[in-house]
């Protein structure tokens, strides 16, 4: 792979901002479609009857469609700033994103198919499919971003051979089970916000008890990532960066004292909190790879080789700049509005 | 089959499926905003209705037109890595502005409208449908700019082994993708529009509703009216066009031959390999005006272009006559209903038959689609990259495997999503509302 850049060059600064701008981007959406995935994933365990269900799919219904943007938006940004790690990484790990693919599909339209037909077996389906196809993407989530860290074995293409097996690896299977487990908890944070009563309880007791999981699995993990990958080579070139470190922890921390407090708005905030700098922290790690290629990693992609054209660059930023804070705000309205304990108005669909 | 096979399959069923959700979408949002606006302005409970009705044929179809799309953006990287790589410069910015300023809004304001009935006012909410309509259809744009420029290349230089963007505002004007989407849209409201009238038919028939289903019914038809006069003029822009941007289209798409002035169009013609096996009934010079608004005009014909350039004649001829066809039996249709539209219960056989017309606008428009994309190739940008240059070193059995899996995936959900959208539709709107009909 021919670099395209000289180090600190325009050329270079701008794609160092969309790297970062990269990273938010997949941080937002483990932050906002986290929380409706752990919901779905849930619900077999907390729900009892089928106004509790309801309750359950529609605490995320009016969310999930916007939340599950951020994923285009993320794949999308991939696309247009680091067209060849795109490239490259999506036909790398065709299978797997293909899998992904069709459970957001089966996901999606079992929000819209469950109600229309009165009928228990016809809603029992659906529900399984729901709670199935939630928990599968928050696995090939964990299990490909768990590859990235380690690193993707890339020929001097760029091209990954590794196959659907090939990923799941000890580490990479490490990194699906924390992303199910994190999701879980942060779902059961969103639940304690929107339902009420006997749910309600149920949803507390299960972040109650999940969170010392949430605890044990993030510092196994990070001890196996010193071990087995690359990622806190950047951290010991500049040991100031592990201050970010310090949003997780600060996360993990607080999400359990308003738990504790009955603050469920704050701890859920809290567990945002986590979310993104964990994921900020794995970010910064790989810098400046976007796919580090391993074990040889002078074929990794890089933000020098696989970057856009700086005129891309610079017209993309002006579309992020403009809209990426439009798009926040009217999420932010609408979490506002729409985001509180669910009346029995709220349950009909 | 190779991969470079089993990956256009796999792109057009995907992209056919998509496209079986997206121009109801485009279309019905907007008529379903404008009943709202209805309903703010008189405050007549019908509007409200009407909305909620048709919008709960919406949700349904909207949800499956999201789901697949998701499909699409991914495929170009899964399928078609080297394109990706070799354009996404340019293609790849184009699909990022799409999610950034449309399709965000579309998505995010979708959830406001299904659940804000009760939380909005009747303004707020209306607003909220337009937001998703206009939303909706200016992700469309994106859309159509993003397939312009592989249709019509424009702004680009080639440097670094790749395409890389010279000229941002050549691209969002390139005069090809506005010619699409002034066709796409106005057909996408054709199909709401025919998709409200057979609905609608079929209640009048049953006398259930009839109040509701007849103020239905003249929405639908004087819509669908509008936009296949509207679609067809700009048909014809749009095919004079292809004489400068690809010449290869339009000849393959009359299955014309020889080069020459004053060139006819047969009524009939049975395309061959390397020439026509049958034509017959010329309409002298119809094929110059066509191609260049002048009956005594030149028109390049296949035998000039080397057949390695040469799209599939059959395939692309078909689509386009069966485009054409249809578009022109939706004029005379929806002039009919129109003129007789309050006159519906003298005409029984005619109210029967709508609702079975519901599938014709879907068919010309996969066909108006199939002409576009099969007529483009052997490129997949044209005169740029080749399609078999394209595709990703995946291996067939992950494609092939896929494939299957998707397609009966597919098929499931398709399915499902239209037999509950014809039992919704069949049960018409709900009485609990003030005002009965």
């Amino acid at each position: 792979m021919e670099t395209l850049m000289e180090t600190g060059s325009l050329h270079y600064y701008l794609a160092m901002i969309w790297f970062i701008l990269w990273g938010v981007l997949w941080a937002v959406y483990f932050i906002l479609d986290g929380f409706d995935l752990g919901v779905g994933t849930l619900m077999p365990f907390l729900a009892r009857t089928e106004t509790e269900k309801r309750a359950i799919l529609n605490s995320t219904g009016p969310f999930w469609d916007g939340n599950e943007v951020w994923l285009i938006a993320a794949g999308g940004v991939t696309f247009a700033a680091f067209p060849y790690a795109y490239a490259q990484m999506f036909s790398g790990l065709y299978l797997a994103l293909m899998l992904l693919l069709f459970t957001l599909i089966v996901r999606g339209v079992s929000f819209e198919f469950r109600s229309k037909v009165e009928s228990p077996a016809w809603k029992k389906i659906w529900d399984t499919a729901h709670a199935l196809c939630s928990f599968l993407p928050a696995l090939l989530l964990g299990v490909a971003f768990g590859n990235i860290f380690q690193g993707i074995p890339l020929d001097e293409t760029g091209f990954s051979q590794a196959g659907l097996l090939g990923l799941l690896n000890p580490y990479g299977i490490s990194g699906g089970i924390l992303f199910v487990t994190i999701f879980m908890m942060h779902g059961a944070l969103w639940l304690c916000i929107r339902t009420t009563g006997e749910l309600k309880q149920r949803a507390e007791n299960m972040a109650t008890k999940l969170w010392p999981g949430v605890v044990i699995l993030t510092v196994l993990f990070l001890a196996y990532t010193a071990v087995s990958t690359q990622l806190f080579s950047n951290y010991m070139v500049y040991p100031v960066l592990f201050v970010i470190l310090l949003l997780p922890v600060a996360g993990l921390v607080l999400m359990r004292t308003y738990l504790g407090a009955g603050r469920y708005w704050m701890a859920w905030a809290s567990s945002c909190l986590y979310i993104g700098g964990t994921a900020l922290f794995g970010v910064i790690g790989i810098f400046p790879a976007i796919i580090p290629s391993n074990p040889n990693p002078a074929n990794s992609l890089t933000i020098m080789n696989s970057a856009s054209s700086p005129l891309t660059l610079q017209i993309m930023l002006g579309v992020a700049v403009v809209f990426v804070p439009l798009v926040i705000g009217y999420q932010f309205w609408v979490y506002k509005h729409f985001a509180t304990a669910m009346t029995e108005d709220d349950l009909h669909y | 089959m190779d991969v470079l096979m089993l990956s256009r399959l796999q792109f057009a069923a995907a992209t056919m499926f998509h496209f079986i959700f997206v121009p109801l979408t485009l279309g019905l949002s907007v008529l379903i905003a404008c009943m709202e606006t209805a309903y703010v302005r008189t405050g007549n409970e019908t509007y409200r209705k009407m909305a909620k009705f048709w919008g709960k044929l919406f949700l349904v179809n909207f949800a499956l037109g999201v789901v697949t799309g998701i499909t699409l953006e991914f495929q170009f990287g899964t399928n078609w890595s080297r394109y990706s790589a070799y354009v996404g410069d340019i293609f790849g910015s184009l699909l990022a502005i799409e999610a950034t300023a449309a399709f965000f809004l579309e998505s995010t304001f979708i959830g406001v409208w299904h659940f804000g009935w009760d939380k909005l006012s009747p303004k707020a909410h209306a607003i909220v449908a337009w937001l998703v309509a206009g939303a909706s259809n200016l992700s469309a744009i994106w859309i159509l700019i993003a397939n312009g420029f592989m249709q019509n290349p424009v702004g680009y230089t080639l440097r670094n082994g790749r395409a890389e963007l010279t000229d941002f505002f050549a691209v969002i004007t390139n005069k090809y993708a506005w010619l699409e989407f002034f066709h796409v849209i106005p057909a996408s409201l054709l199909l709401a529009g025919f998709f409200i009238v057979g609905i609608s038919a079929w209640h009048l028939m049953r006398k259930s509703h009839t109040d509701f289903f007849q103020k239905s019914f003249n929405i639908g038809i004087s819509v669908a009216l509008v936009f296949a006069l509207f679609t067809a003029a700009e048909g014809h822009i749009h095919g004079n066009n292809l004489s400068d941007t690809q010449p290869a289209k339009l000849a393959a798409m009359e299955s014309h031959w020889e080069t020459q002035r004053q060139a006819p169009m047969y009524l009939l013609i049975i395309p061959g390999e390397d020439g026509n096996v049958l034509q017959a009934l010329p309409l002298p010079g119809v094929l110059s005006f066509l191609a260049y608004n002048d009956f005594n005009a030149e028109v390049t014909g296949l035998n000039d272009i080397p057949k390695e350039d040469r799209p599939p004649v059959a395939l692309t001829f078909l689509s386009f006559r069966l485009m054409v066809g249809l578009g022109t039996l939706f004029i005379m249709v929806a002039a009919f209903g129109f003129l007789m539209r309050n006159r519906l219960d003298k005409f029984p056989m005619f109210l029967k038959v709508l609702p079975y017309c519901i599938p014709l606008p879907y068919l010309a428009i996969w066909a108006g689609w199939t002409l576009t994309e099969v007529g483009r190739q052997p490129w997949i940008v044209y005169g740029l990259m080749r399609t078999s240059d394209a595709v990703s070193p995946v291996g067939t059995a992950e494609v092939g495997f896929t494939l299957v899996l998707m397609t009966l995936l597919y098929a499931l959900l398709g399915a499902i999503g239209i037999w509950l959208m014809v039992k919704l539709a069949k049960k018409g709107p709900e009485d609990h509302s003030p005002i009965q009909v």
